[in-house]
């Protein structure tokens, strides 16, 4: 097991190593130049020289990567084009934002998700089963960007019940110390500033969490009616057990693991799915951040970006194996 | 369980009629749209703006569907931006689709060295995530319609060749095919005639898929403003506008919105119709 | 009255055809009744009725089921539930699939005593404990805690039969308990089923195809065909004098276990369509099939 672990570790690092080398050089052979849009009119090549030298652009690309990677093992990813500040820094203080918000969402998703699975288990074969399966089919084919503007326009406009804009009401005054503003607000039992917080957040976690909600409905729900037909399942039955109590205890766990490895993926999916979501509802996240640096042409700032999502992912994905192999036993002892 | 499975299937072709003739009437608007379009869609007219729609007082029938806040009828907008939705969907979709179902098939149906790279391709396409990759594309050549469509075709390639090389191992390893190579059939001849007229209809499925998908990539990117330059009308564009002013002219936001929600879920939905209808078996 | 009574039981799968026709049998209180036939003439359909879990495709259209003078089919669904949890159990064919991969042992055994009768759980450990003693495993509190994968086959099997008699049950049904299992497995698990049935005095419903078991452990056997029942009888009897043609052809098809070189005689055809016949014949008379 811990070798399985140690191995895996390796894996993960190989990968973002991978991942940084090709962001890296993708970067590089950028055909406009990046340093040319910084300078005011009228500068002359010197000035431009200047501006390479300080970035460390006028180096060759094997040169660049190592002083580059040399920054990162200390922390250091560069200085963002834009704003002139460090790019660990930028990233950094819009990871939590991003992480609430995701997570946010995978917990409705997984939740709703989850129910709307047992039901139709439940009363699977009969309308309650078709109607189900008819919503998931529209909640799955429409992507988180229109089901944003589809909650805009509903809680936004129509009945005006929720914030459509910004992570926190402007007004407010934030005592926090980091980030994580849920989380503080709880933690410092501030519930009047949680619960704006909450209501500037739940649009865009919806919006988010619908594609992966349906599939998690559906990819459950079909494995619970497989694991139903499984001779402990019926053998449960003959203990006196109701249809209910039957699928909770007895198939729910079983059914539960195929279904997570791909709710692992998704959730990646849902991630960078932020992206534009957050740009949607003006959230201040790593994703709003990405598109003003793509737009701004900010490279070092998209290339910190990029690499810490990768982390997210390769994290992601490491979590879910690790937590697959603990609700198997059948790996656990392995 | 009979009658149940001709419910079933009676829905399935409602949703595949109903998906398919979306379609054709909104991409046939779209293509007519430099003559059927009322007005220059560029054309603004700073004392009608805000007009609103047709069936709201205070309406101009001269803009059935209202106009935005510089005066530009949104009906001419939205027949235009569905010309450039339709045009990256098939563009996007099209080549895609060639280029993923060739790998597919070279890989599925050569097998050994050839299946072998790119299998391990596509495994390192998989494990960037997509929207990274999408980014980082936009930012490397520049936004623009054509950078759309290359970000299309370079990271949904695999969709096509991880399906169409499965497909094409599977017929490969048929007894038809085993004949027609003892009949003398060449190995490519083998490939475009025996196997690729059955994978086709998978092809098919994914492609109509896909073309949703770009419909959708199209309007996110030029909702944030990496798509064609301004003065173009794309349904993202109109929704960035709309969304900033929805609360004085919610028509804005709300008519392009209901074309790319509608042709995104027709898209889909004609694809999973399709999938059913060539799945001799219910799913 | 007998502790289970069965009275004309048709069951058809919906929008088809019978599968069960106008079954009748009655099993006393301690007795070993032994469900006989080929492969789909409906003998664990007969089981499945009468616990309870019939697949949902398949009905009862006809008859009542009588499990300790109670008529099962008027009670509520949740009732009816409770009363077979309580009064019966299942011995399954195969203890590979029929324990929860993910649950330990001990829960699995104490589950139906904890929730359905009420016990504290302490003592349903207790119990589960001098359970798995009285099936002669070795160590019962390590086995308590494993995994079902942790376990061999036969060990299943016993863990499964100790559960089956957790709630000391009236009525077991045991639906062809050896057949997954080893050959030299079988032998002890059959002995086992044969002990703990006679210790407790639990009525047992054993569907088999052997019928060189149901001379050892029943006293008294139904012969099935199509859903239909040939012959109901003694097993002494039986062994002496089988009551019907088709009986005979399988009593005669069956490899004697003190000569087993003698040579087998399929069951003929001609026995086979007068089997055939007879189940057209039950189909034309019945008001509804
Ligand atoms: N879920 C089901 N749907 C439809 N028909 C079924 C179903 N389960 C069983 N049957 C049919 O019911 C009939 C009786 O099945 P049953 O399982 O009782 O046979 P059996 O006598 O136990 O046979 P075996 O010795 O093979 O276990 C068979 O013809 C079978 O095909
Ligand atoms: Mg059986």
């Amino acid at each position: 097991m811990l070798r399985q672990v140690l191995l895996r570790l390796v894996t993960t690092l190989v990968t973002l190593f991978g991942v940084a080398v090709i962001v890296f050089v993708v970067i590089r052979v950028v055909p406009g130049n990046p340093v040319a849009m910084m300078l005011p009119p009228g500068a002359g090549p010197e000035d431009m020289a200047r501006l390479q030298a300080l970035y460390g652009l006028d180096k060759s690309i094997p040169k660049q990567f190592v002083i580059w990677l040399g920054g990162v093992v200390q922390g250091d990813f560069g200085t963002s084009i834009t704003t002139r500040q460090p790019v660990a820094g930028l990233v950094l203080g819009r990871l939590p934002a991003t992480l609430e918000l995701s997570v946010m969402a995978l917990v409705i998703a997984v939740v709703w998700g989850g129910i709307v699975a047992l039901v139709g288990t439940r009363f699977r074969g009969g309308r309650a089963e078709a109607a189900i399966d008819v919503g998931n089919g529209i909640a799955l084919s429409v992507p988180d960007f229109l089901w944003g503007l589809v909650l805009i326009l509903l809680f936004g406009v129509l009945w005006p019940v929720f914030h459509i804009s910004g992570r926190v009401s402007p007004s407010l005054d934030l005592p926090f110390v980091t980030n994580f503003y849920l989380f503080e607000s709880v933690i410092r039992l501030r519930f009047d500033l949680w619960w704006d917080i909450v209501g500037h957040m739940l649009m865009p976690a919806l919006a988010l969490a619908f594609p992966l909600a349906a599939i998690v409905a559906q990819l459950l729900k079909q494995s619970l009616k497989e694991t139903m037909h499984l001779d402990y399942v019926t053998l449960a039955r003959t203990k006196g057990y109701g249809e209910t109590r039957v699928i909770l205890r007895e198939a729910l766990r079983n059914a539960v693991l195929p279904t997570l490895t791909l709710v692992g993926v998704q959730f990646t999916f849902l991630i960078g799915g932020t992206v534009i979501v957050e740009r949607l509802f003006s959230y201040e996240g790593l994703g709003n951040m990405a598109i003003d640096a793509v737009i701004n042409r900010d490279l070092p700032l998209i290339q910190g970006i990029v690499i810490l999502f990768a982390v997210i992912f390769t994290a992601v994905n490491l979590i879910v194996d690790l937590l697959y192999a603990v609700l198997n036993p059948r790996l656990r002892h392995a | 369980m009979h009658d149940g499975r001709g419910a079933v299937r009676r829905r399935a072709g409602a949703r595949l009629w109903l998906s398919a003739g979306w379609l054709t009437l909104a991409g046939g608007a779209a293509l007519l749209a430099p003559w059927i379009a009322p007005h220059d869609p560029l054309a603004q007219d700073l004392f009608a703006g805000r007009m609103p729609p047709f069936w709201v007082a205070g309406a101009d029938p001269a803009y059935p569907l209202g106009t935005d806040s510089l005066g530009r009828d949104v009906l001419s907008r939205i027949l235009h931006g569905g010309r450039i939705a339709f045009l990256v969907a098939l563009i996007a979709g099209l080549a895609t689709a060639v280029l993923g179902a060739t790998l597919g098939l070279l890989a599925g149906f050569f097998r050994g060295w050839v299946d072998v790279a790119i299998s391990r391709l596509i495994d390192i396409w998989m494990a960037f995530p997509p929207v990274l990759f999408s980014i980082l594309l936009i930012a490397v050549i520049g936004p623009g319609l054509w950078s759309i469509i290359i970000a299309i075709i370079v990271i949904d390639w695999t969709r096509f060749a991880r399906v169409v090389r499965a497909e094409a191992m599977g017929q490969g390893a048929m007894d038809y095919v085993a004949s027609a190579r003892v009949a003398g059939r060449g190995r490519i001849s083998t490939l475009v005639v025996e196997i690729l007229p059955n994978v086709l209809p998978t092809i098919v499925v994914l492609l109509t898929l896909e073309m949703g998908i770009a419909v959708i990539v199209e309007a996110i990117l030029s909702f944030v403003n990496l798509s064609i330059s301004t003065d173009s009308p794309t349904w993202g564009g109109m929704i960035a506008e709309g969304r900033t002013s929805v609360h004085q002219a919610w028509w804005v936001l709300v008519l392009p919105l209901i074309a790319l929600f509608l042709t995104v879920l027709a898209f889909s939905q004609l694809g999973e119709g399709l999938k059913d209808r060539f799945d001799p078996v219910l799913r | 009255m007998s502790f289970l009574r069965i009275e004309n039981l048709s069951v058809a799968i919906r929008g088809g055809g019978p599968l069960l026709r106008r079954v009748s049998l009655e099993v006393a209180a301690g007795e070993v009744m032994a469900l006989v036939g080929e492969s789909g003439a409906g003998k664990s359909m007969i089981g499945k009725a009468v616990l309870g879990i019939l697949p949902r495709a398949a009905q009862i259209t006809e008859g009542r089921i009588w499990l300790d003078g109670e008529d099962l089919l008027a009670l509520s669904a949740t009732a009816r539930r409770q009363r077979i949890g309580a009064k019966a159990a299942l011995i399954p064919q195969d203890p590979l699939t029929a324990l929860n991969p993910v649950r330990r042992i001990a829960p699995q055994i104490t589950d139906r005593l904890v929730d359905i009768l009420g016990w504290d759980r302490a003592k349903a450990e207790a119990r589960a404990r001098d359970l798995l003693g009285e099936v002669q495993i070795a160590d019962p509190d390590r086995v308590m805690r494993s995994y079902p994968h942790e376990l061999s086959g036969g060990m299943r099997q016993r863990i499964l039969i100790a559960s089956a008699f957790a709630a000391e049950p009236r009525l077991i049904v045991a639906d062809e308990p050896t057949t997954a299992l080893d050959v030299t497995v079988q032998k002890q698990i059959l002995r086992l089923i044969r002990d703990m049935q006679a210790r407790h005095g639990t009525a047992l419903l054993f569907v088999t195809h052997d019928l060189g078991v149901v001379s050892k452990i029943c006293q008294r056997l139904t012969v099935l065909y199509g859903g239909l029942v040939l012959e109901q009888t003694d097993v002494r009897a039986f062994f002496k004098a089988p009551g019907h043609p088709y009986s005979a052809a399988l009593l005669a098809a069956t490899p004697r276990h003190d000569d087993p070189e003698a040579s087998l005689n399929p069951v003929p055809e001609a026995v086979i369509a007068a089997a055939q016949a007879e189940v057209a014949a039950f189909d034309r008379s019945a008001p509804h099939g």
